[in-house]
């Protein structure tokens, strides 16, 4: 007994030094969408684990997948999957693919000024609107107004997801004026009564979120935490942590199973997005 | 005396024109004055309310949107370091410069023009391009293929210093306000009378002691004016540093010369385009304004007076 | 001048270094280190160039390639390649090749299919995209109805025209200098020649105050307030565009503008006003028919340096533009600058691909065309005072 006490003794004290040992910072990088989130989990964790330092900072979900096959970061933050050509480069940099998990869920809001009558459109109709096909209001059930077309900077990752489900690909129409960020497009849709644009859960004062059919038969439905998380909402994503596997391990894993845990996911309630269903949720 | 002047000399009749020309010229000069008061009490109307101390000493610790926790020191501590950092490289090359071009530089040889025509040339160029100067020279060449390979020869996979940082955002900096201090330092140097420089000469001093001993710090003022231009120039440009070590959002303060920095004008940027609500986040928005024009203003005013001084001591000389 | 007096009495050094009596050789150094750092200006300007054009480089040549579809080998044929045939076809280094073991090559050969998979069947996906042909004339890309100029780099079929973001500068550039010059011009005449010396004193640095506004300020209030207020009396449609971004950057540039054409006005000589005032005109008359006329080249010099400065600036149109990338010349349509197109894509550009070499070469384009403006500008002003300074 007392010799399985000392074994034990000894091996905590090993691992203490390991620990130690690897207890430097975990840098994490990359989308602007989730560096808010990304630093309240920091932050509470490292309340927790004093022994822990974590370093936050945004940039795009590119900058992190950048930096994820530079070596810069353990961790690239991001709100779209990783491409091919990023893959490419991680297996040049560290000959594995990246580790991907899903951290969160987003619903993609679609914005009009809250003086149009319009209140749900399909998907289709959203595709016509914004690759530029659908040019006035009255064709979809509105005033007799032209549509001003609000769309993001192709550098974030709403753009890319926006694009890829809702435009399938297509290019969005030239006259889509690009607004660097979700707070002046909200700004820019609650200016102009006759404007459209997408964006993650944001709140403005003069712009009302859409509800969307998936097609012209279905139901419009609305935005909610309930109607993203059971997917009926047709428009959300889930939003990404990337690791190079031969780092997830130790801290660094901790710290990813806690962002999953149920405790992680509370905290991704009280910022805004959406917990995972509690069946990707780490025990 | 007006009413004279208005008046033509030959017929003493009204001068239509003179009162015409007169008018459209000097509301022309009111109608700038009144956009800049505009702006400048829109401002502060707006933002002097967000401002306290509290304001101004607390970080982003609460989330960096949050309108009654969220503070701007970081910001502040970011602009200031990276704008010192750029003075201690702009200073030296600049005052040497101008010291070359006053004191050694015949005024018409070819050589000289051609220096003057590239400092007239670089501050011309947008600060945009500097941006992409900063991350084409320092970041991708001398960081990158240059230093990373040189401190760290054994490890080819770590970057440490072939990426945004402050170290390179200052240098893009300082780049960017080097015709500013030697313009100003020149100014200075010329106001210095002759006799001062030939006295010292006469008394056996060499050519560099006189200019060490005698005219340097004579044009001191000059030069801090031109330091100070340089700074307050710095302090509000944004889009130098937007890719070469401005952060978006960073949970620490910098602590080493490669570390990533948030920036008072950057911020700006920031707050006005990707807060999760424009209209509950203006007044930390304003605030943060508020913050630059005083900063900028400030320095201007300082620079503004000590060139005043400046030029009336130059005056009483010649 | 005086130097020179001082220098031919004694002996003069290389290139104008001059020497006192006792000249020592360690100063001999410090002189040539003066020498050498003095250089710095000009290396700096040559730098700039160097490694802004560098990246750029192989667009300006045609050397890259952007089209998608290439030959793509499924991961079984991996063994019939020679190594240096895989190699390039995985795009390694040498090095790189020769660190990696065959479970790495054989996940690579996977991603790149999956690459090939992702890119569709386009008919433009052969195209190579970044020639100058398709940077400049308008294409028919497939989904659009009629050959046009599209800026749109982040595509599966990434489309770099910069037709439209060539326009949109000039088009927030005219209408800064339409709103600007007037404006920067009267209060110039104003201040140099009509209003009293008091007056003179403080105008002249409060005007040159509204430099020290940094243009992310100017942005955010064009942003934020000027671009409702405007919108609401003038009533065009959409709310950010040329016109307010326009204004805006006007604001930027009329301390500038207005700064040299006062500096102009005022190094006419006072000769010229009192003849003219002698002979019976008045002051306006003076102002208006022998200083403006006089002062013209520096006035030119003013706008031209203005145009630098004002399509140079990048926060001003970033924020307050709109940011569309269409080819208009309606001034009340948004629009999207070269400057802003750089600072809102530079971030996410891979080092070294296409788009990022693109985004070089608008800045290259910008440096050249600010250079030659800044040149003009300081040649037509280094004339006219000669010329003023030796009539005198």
């Amino acid at each position: 007994m007392k010799k399985l006490i000392s074994k034990m003794a000894v091996v905590a004290a090993g691992l203490a030094v390991a620990v130690s040992a690897q207890a430097g910072t975990i840098t994490v990088k990359g989308s602007d969408t989730l560096v808010i989130l990304a630093q309240k989990w920091a932050e509470v964790y490292m309340g927790k684990h004093p022994e822990v330092k974590i370093q936050v900072t945004g940039g795009g979900s590119g900058i992190g997948f950048a930096a994820l096959q530079s070596k810069q970061t353990d961790i690239a933050d991001a709100s779209r999957k990783i491409k091919p050509a990023e893959v490419a480069g991680c297996i040049k940099a560290f000959n594995a693919r990246p580790t991907e998990y899903k951290v969160a869920v987003d619903g993609l809001s679609v914005y009009v000024n809250n003086d149009n009558p319009v209140k749900e459109l399909s998907l289709d109709q959203l595709h016509d609107i914004f690759t530029g096909k659908t040019r006035n209001w009255k064709e979809i059930g509105g005033n007799d107004a032209p549509i001003t077309v609000y769309s993001r900077e192709n550098s974030s990752g709403t753009y890319e997801f926006f694009k890829e489900h809702v435009l399938k690909g297509q290019d969005f129409a030239a006259s889509a004026q690009t607004m660097p960020g979700t707070a002046a497009l909200l700004q820019a849709v609650s200016k102009d009564k006759n404007g459209i644009g997408y964006g993650g859960a944001a709140y403005g004062a003069g712009a009302k979120a859409l509800g969307v059919k998936k097609d012209e038969g279905s139901k419009a439905i609305l935005p909610t935490e309930e109607t993203v998380l059971n997917q009926t909402y047709p428009i959300w994503r889930y939003l990404y942590n990337y690791v190079n596997p031969a780092l997830d391990k130790g801290e660094i894993q901790t710290y990813l199973n806690w962002i999953r845990s149920e405790e992680g996911q509370k905290i991704v309630k009280e910022v805004g997005y959406y917990p995972l269903p509690v069946g990707l949720q780490e025990k | 005396m007006k009413a004279d002047s208005q008046r033509s000399f030959q017929t003493g009749r009204f001068d239509y024109g003179s009162f015409f020309f007169t008018g459209v010229t000097g509301l022309a000069t009111y109608l700038i004055l009144a956009t800049l008061a505009v702006i400048l009490i829109n401002v502060l109307v707006n933002g002097w309310s967000g401002l306290s101390l509290h304001f101004i000493t607390a970080g982003t610790e609460n989330g960096m949107f949050n309108v009654d926790k969220a503070g701007v020191l970081p910001m502040i501590i970011g602009t200031s370091a990276r704008v010192l950092l750029m003075t201690i490289f702009v200073i030296p090359v600049g005052v040497t410069t101008a010291i070359y071009l006053t004191e050694y530089a015949h005024s018409s040889s070819i050589f000289t023009r051609i220096i003057r025509g590239a400092v007239n040339n670089l501050a011309g160029v947008p600060s945009i391009v500097f941006g992409l100067f900063g991350v084409g020279f320092f970041i991708n060449f001398i960081g990158h293929r240059v230093m990373d390979p040189m401190l760290h020869p054994n490890n080819p996979e770590l970057i440490v210093w072939g990426k945004p940082a402050i170290i390179w955002a200052s240098l893009t900096l300082a780049v960017m306000t080097l015709p500013v201090v030697i313009v100003a330092t020149e100014e200075s140097l010329k106001a210095i009378p002759q006799g001062l420089r030939e006295a010292s000469l006469a008394l056996g001093a060499t050519k560099l002691q006189t200019i060490i001993k005698i005219v340097l710090p004579q044009a001191l003022p000059g030069i801090m004016t031109g330091g100070i231009l340089a700074v307050s120039r710095a302090a509000g440009e944004v889009a130098p540093i937007l890719f070469t070590g401005a952060a978006y959002y960073m949970a620490s303060l910098p602590h080493s010369l490669t570390d990533q920095f948030m920036d008072l004008g950057y911020h700006i940027y920031v707050l006005s385009t990707q807060s999760s609500n424009v209209d509950k986040t203006a007044p930390i928005l304003y605030a943060t304004v508020v913050v630059l024009l005083l900063l900028t203003f400030t320095l201007n005013l300082v620079a503004i007076f000590v060139r005043a001084q400046m030029r009336k001591k130059l005056r009483a000389l010649n | 001048m005086a130097n020179k007096e001082v220098g031919s009495k004694r002996s003069v050094g290389w290139m104008g270094l001059q020497r006192g009596h006792h000249a020592h050789p360690l100063e001999w150094i410090v002189e040539k280190g003066i020498f050498a750092v003095s250089l710095s200006a000009i290396v700096m300007i040559f730098l700039i160039f160097l490694f802004v054009a560098r990246e750029a480089l192989p667009i300006f040549f045609g050397q890259l390639n952007s089209a998608k579809v290439q030959k793509v080998m499924s991961v079984a044929e991996m063994e019939k390649l020679g190594p240096a045939e895989l190699q390039a076809y995985l795009g390694l280094t040498p090095e790189q090749y020769a660190s990696m073991d065959t479970e790495t090559k054989r996940l690579l050969m996977e991603v790149k299919l999956e690459e090939f998979k992702e890119s569709s069947q386009d008919k433009d996906a052969t195209l190579n995209t970044t020639s100058w042909r398709n940077m400049i004339l308008p294409h028919q890309w497939s989904g659009y109805s009629k050959p046009e100029y599209i800026w749109q780099p982040v595509s599966e079929i990434q489309k770099y025209n910069i037709i439209p973001l060539l326009i949109g500068s000039l088009k927030a550039t005219l209408v800064a200098l339409l709103f600007a010059v007037p404006l920067a011009l009267g209060a110039a005449i104003y201040v140099s020649q009509l209003a009293n010396a008091r007056a003179r004193e403080w105008l002249k640095p409060t005007i040159e105050l509204l430099a020290g506004i940094p243009s992310v300020v100017l942005g955010f209030f064009a942003l934020i307030v000027m671009a409702s207020v405007l919108q609401s009396v003038f009533g065009y449609q959409s709310r950010l565009n040329a016109f307010v971004a326009g204004i805006a950057l006007g604001l930027a540039i009329i301390p500038v503008v207005f700064s040299i054409a006062e500096d102009a006005l005022t190094s006419v000589p006072r000769s010229y006003t009192q003849a003219a005032l002698a002979l019976g005109s008045s002051k306006w008359q003076a102002a208006w028919k022998i200083v403006l006329p006089a002062a013209i080249p520096g006035v030119f010099a003013a706008v031209v340096l203005g145009f630098g400065r004002a399509i140079g600036e990048t926060m001003v149109v970033l924020m307050a533009s709109g940011n569309a990338s269409i080819v208009s010349w309606n001034i009340f349509d948004s629009t999207r600058t070269m400057t802003a197109t750089i600072a809102a894509e530079m971030a996410e550009a891979v080092v070294g691909g296409h788009h990022y070499r693109i985004l070089f070469m608008l800045g290259a384009l910008l440096f050249v065309v600010t250079f030659v403006s800044n040149l003009v500008g300081d040649l037509v002003i280094h004339r006219l005072k000669h010329k003023l300074e030796g009539k005198r």
